[in-house]
């Protein structure tokens, strides 16, 4: 019978060495892109690239939740929302200052979290995703009854956020390295508590939350400190994303995103932090590649979701562990 | 004379229509190893759900250590010194057995809510929890992941577990469950040098174990106890023994 | 706010409920007894509506088109249990929501290619066209009252094959512990074909009977999706009869808070506001309702398992 959730190893045990280095590789074909995109069309590559690590700060932070502490939450592009809106919302009221929209971005998707997720984790199972899908759904229709900030259609960003009044985000390539920094930044937090004692306990809670409550830790508040840190962090995903397309709406919100997060994150390999990165980035170009072919793309995606699902279980590190494996012994 | 470390006081749990544990009354001082025998579906290990905080009983009230304890939750009852095992092997399998234990060892060495520093270097920890695998014989294997032990090794590991909780009162749920010959041998061995340390509520079959072990036994039957007392009290007891009409005791 | 629009919303409340539970039946039986979540169930709703509209296009019959439409979309089900959901039963829910979510996206383009992005219609049955008079100068259409009353005898039929039949006690044996059931001998992949089956033709079922009074689109199955997920959550999974009160509950909760969240809102606040705000919470009502009952039943109101 079906579980809650059972994926792929805690913490990566064995690797081949090539294998071992493909976060610092990642990061290094990130950091080279903008590079290479001066040889072509730099400003589609330029914007191409920037949503991929947009969207993977979101994928990795549930990648936390999900793949390390078996919290399958469907709901999580509530949190990139509110992050968007933040931008949106001060901006249309001229505070255009990056600390103070990203300190409220931060800070309003973390109380969300806190909020949802008391009452979210008493559940368990597909009760848990039907949760989240439900509380996503509230910021959903919350942010398009918002009437004086664009409602249903939304709301243009006319300025990227600004430090100390100097608009330094405005310059695409500057912009890019400031995301592929935050999501440097994301990742080395995310990896350091997975691997902490608060990672520990919340890793095992995904396991055996029985046997960890006999241990002695309330498992309750051990998840809900991880959900408040992954809704953080995914608002920061969504303070970004609004710099990004400057444009804030309610559809960042939708189940539908909340999916293609979730999507992202089986693409590249549950429970791997990088391989969310990887997710993000074959979860965007599949959709460019895909419908640059043809507008009918989603006859194809559908059923490659399906084939992905039933035949490439762990996603793109599992198939690459694979064929690892095989080249180690071949 | 100190409290007793734990104290059941007319324990009852219904199930729906369905009567589990009926007016159990019960005592175990400090020190002693104390055996639950009892038929299959006699509720024993709904005593043991009821007394680590699993499940909450219908009535009746719990103390350990003189503190009432009957509302509080299964992890407030670890922190206080309670530590048990499972009846059905419930460690985490993807962990190594070092880390299963290291993890008991970090309830209790200092705060959990820490972020940075990588919990498996911890020496401190590393090393006690180590020494709780030596005591059962572990040691060989605290590297391999737990998913991959013997049965009797798991059921080693759920003591080693216990073990470094340093509790003041252990309840062994059927630890001789599904082990052959040797590995229980070993297990009651390390059992019976465990004896004193702490207190220990053992609930078995192994007849053996019991005999060997206990300092003194409960029997229980129908959610029920018969009788109370000594080893050799029990062994001639005649409802105990119509009970266990047909079963070996030695 | 008269009695009589409140007479009307309550009916289009019973209305909406009455979908929601032909659409929710299937999908809890089929969580209950295989514990599979089904996302492409929305979509199931939608080619009854599309079939509907196709083969009435062919019969000009409505009752030929129904039985047509319900048989094509049966087996159309039966297909894609074969092919796709087969080989998820024994995966976890995350897979089985990205494996479904695959087969809306296909299906949602496919309807589109096939037939179009623009809304479709479909005439009312000459029979059932026009109003009735309820109440003195209340008029209320009659196929609205057909959807209700086919409702209605559709949950009465289930309560009677459920709780009367063998199939029907092996149905809710399953739903409280498919593993018992499945080592007593019952060939739980026949019975949970039978359930999904049933379940399919509800959902078409319903799409076809709606198709008159609501435009049939791509992505009509979506919302109405998350509704009756939200519906089996409140009634709890495995439940019929949770899934039949919860889907009048948030029927009639869905439909009375729209219309008259604004009203409500005017008694303790002024005019504007309330007009800001009660849209917002008339949408949120049915999510916070949710939450609520499983704040209090994190298992829902009637589950059929054990915790």
């Amino acid at each position: 019978m079906a579980q809650t959730f059972a994926a792929s190893s805690t913490l990566p045990a064995r690797q081949t060495k090539v294998l071992g280095l493909l976060p610092a590789i990642i990061f290094l074909v990130l950091a080279l892109v903008p590079v290479a995109a001066v040889f072509g069309p730099e400003s589609y590559l330029l914007g191409l690239f920037t949503r991929v690590m947009v969207f993977a700060i979101a994928a990795m932070a549930l990648d936390f939740i999900c793949g390390y502490g078996g919290l399958v939450s469907f709901g999580h592009a509530a949190f990139v929302g509110i992050g968007a809106y933040a931008v949106g919302i001060l901006g249309s009221h001229g505070i255009t200052d990056m600390l103070v929209a990203l300190l409220v971005a931060l800070l309003v998707s973390a109380i969300f979290a806190y909020l949802t997720g008391t009452v979210c984790l008493r559940t368990k199972g597909v009760y848990f995703i039907m949760i989240t899908l439900a509380f996503g759904q509230m910021a959903y229709f919350i942010a398009g009854s918002l009437a004086p900030y664009g409602g249903d259609d939304g709301l243009t960003v006319r300025l990227r956020s600004t430090f100390l009044g100097f608009p330094f985000l405005q310059s695409d390539r500057t912009f890019y390295y400031f995301v592929l920094l935050s999501l440097f930044v994301a990742y080395l937090l995310f990896r350091a508590i997975v691997y902490s004692r608060f990672g520990r306990v919340f890793r095992g809670a995904r396991e055996n939350p029985t046997r960890i409550a006999t241990l002695g830790f309330d498992v309750f508040r051990f998840q809900r400190v991880g959900y408040v840190i992954a809704g953080a962090i995914a608002g920061l995903s969504g303070f970004l994303l609004a710099n990004a397309t400057e444009f804030v709406s309610p559809a960042y919100m939708s189940w539908q995103r909340s999916g293609e997060l979730i999507i992202m994150v089986l693409f590249g390999g549950i429970g791997s932090l990088h391989g969310a990165i990887i997710g993000a980035a074959a979860y965007l170009l599949v959709e460019e590649v895909l419908g640059g072919i043809t507008e009918q793309w989603k006859l194809i995606f559908g059923p490659l979701l399906v084939l992905v699902v039933l035949f490439a279980r762990g996603g793109l590190l599992g198939l690459a562990h694979a064929i690892g494996g095989r080249l180690d012994r071949g | 004379m100190a409290d007793p470390v734990l104290q059941l006081n007319d324990l009852h749990k219904n199930f729906g229509g369905l009567v589990v544990t009926d007016g159990v009354t019960l005592d175990i001082g400090q020190g002693e190893l104390h055996a639950v025998i009892g038929p299959n579906g006699a509720g024993k290990t709904t005593l043991i759900n009821q007394i680590s905080g699993l499940i909450a009983p219908t009535a009746g009230t719990i103390r350990f250590n003189g503190t009432d304890i009957t509302g509080l939750p299964a992890n407030k009852r670890a922190e206080l010194g309670l530590a048990r095992s499972f009846q059905i092997t419930s460690v985490l399998p993807r962990f190594s057995a070092l880390e299963n234990v290291a993890l008991a060892v970090q309830a209790r060495a200092g705060t959990s809510y820490r972020f940075f520093g990588r919990a498996d270097r911890e020496q401190t920890v590393n090393n006690a929890a180590s020494a709780a695998l030596s005591e059962v014989g572990l040691a060989e294997r605290k590297q391999t992941v737990a998913g991959h032990l013997s049965h009797g090794e798991k059921r080693a590991l759920e003591l080693a577990i216990a073990l470094a909780m340093q509790p003041k009162l252990l309840l062994l749920d059927e630890p001789m469950a599904g082990t052959g010959h040797e590995e229980s041998a070993r297990l009651i061995d390390v059992l019976r040098r465990l004896k004193g340390r702490f207190s220990m509520l053992l609930v078995e079959h192994d007849m053996n174990a019991v005999f060997a072990l206990a300092d003194r036994i409960s029997v229980l039957t129908y959610g029920r106890i018969l009788a109370s007392g000594a080893p050799d009290a029990v062994r001639t007891h005649p409802q105990v023994v119509a009970a266990y009409l047909g079963e070996e005791m030695e | 706010m008269s009695t009589g629009l409140f007479v009307v919303q309550v009916l289009n409340g019973l209305q909406f409920g009455v979908l929601l539970f032909l659409i929710a039946a299937g999908l809890t039986l089929v969580f209950g007894v295989m514990d599979f979540i089904n996302l492409a169930h929305g979509v199931q709703y939608m080619l009854g509506a599309y079939l509907a509209v196709a083969f009435y296009a062919l019969t000009g019959n409505f009752l030929i088109t129904l039985f047509l439409a319900l048989a094509a979309a049966l087996l159309f089900g039966l297909l894609l249990e074969f092919v796709v959901f087969r080989h998820l039963y024994d995966r976890d829910h995350l897979e089985q929501v990205i494996a479904t979510f695959g087969i809306i996206i296909f299906l949602n383009q496919a309807v589109k290619t096939v037939w179009g992005a623009a809304p479709l219609t479909l005439p009312i049955p000459e029979i059932f066209t026009g109003s009735i008079v309820l109440m003195p100068g209340l008029l209320y259409p009659v196929w609205r009252l057909v959807i209700i009353a086919s409702g209605l005898a559709v949950g009465v039929l289930l309560n009677m094959l459920v709780s009367r039949t063998r199939v029907g006690m092996l149905v809710r044996a399953g739903a409280t512990n498919a593993r018992i059931v499945s080592a007593l001998g019952v060939d739980i992949r026949r019975l949970f074909m039978i359930v999904f089956g049933f379940g399919t033709m509800l959902a078409a079922f319903a799409g076809a009977m709606i198709a008159p009074i609501l435009s049939v689109e791509p992505g009509m199955g979506d919302t109405v999706l998350i509704l009756a997920f939200v519906v089996i959550v409140i009634g709890g999974i495995g439940s019929m009869r949770g899934a039949f009160l919860a889907a009048l509950l948030i029927g009639l909760v869905d439909t009375l808070g729209r219309s008259f969240a604004i009203d409500i809102l005017r008694l303790v606040m002024p005019p504007s506001p309330a007009r800001t705000v009660g849209p917002a919470i008339a949408s949120m009502l049915i999510y916070l309702l949710m939450a609520l009952v499983l704040y209090f039943r994190p298992a829902g109101l009637f589950p059929a398992r054990g915790r």
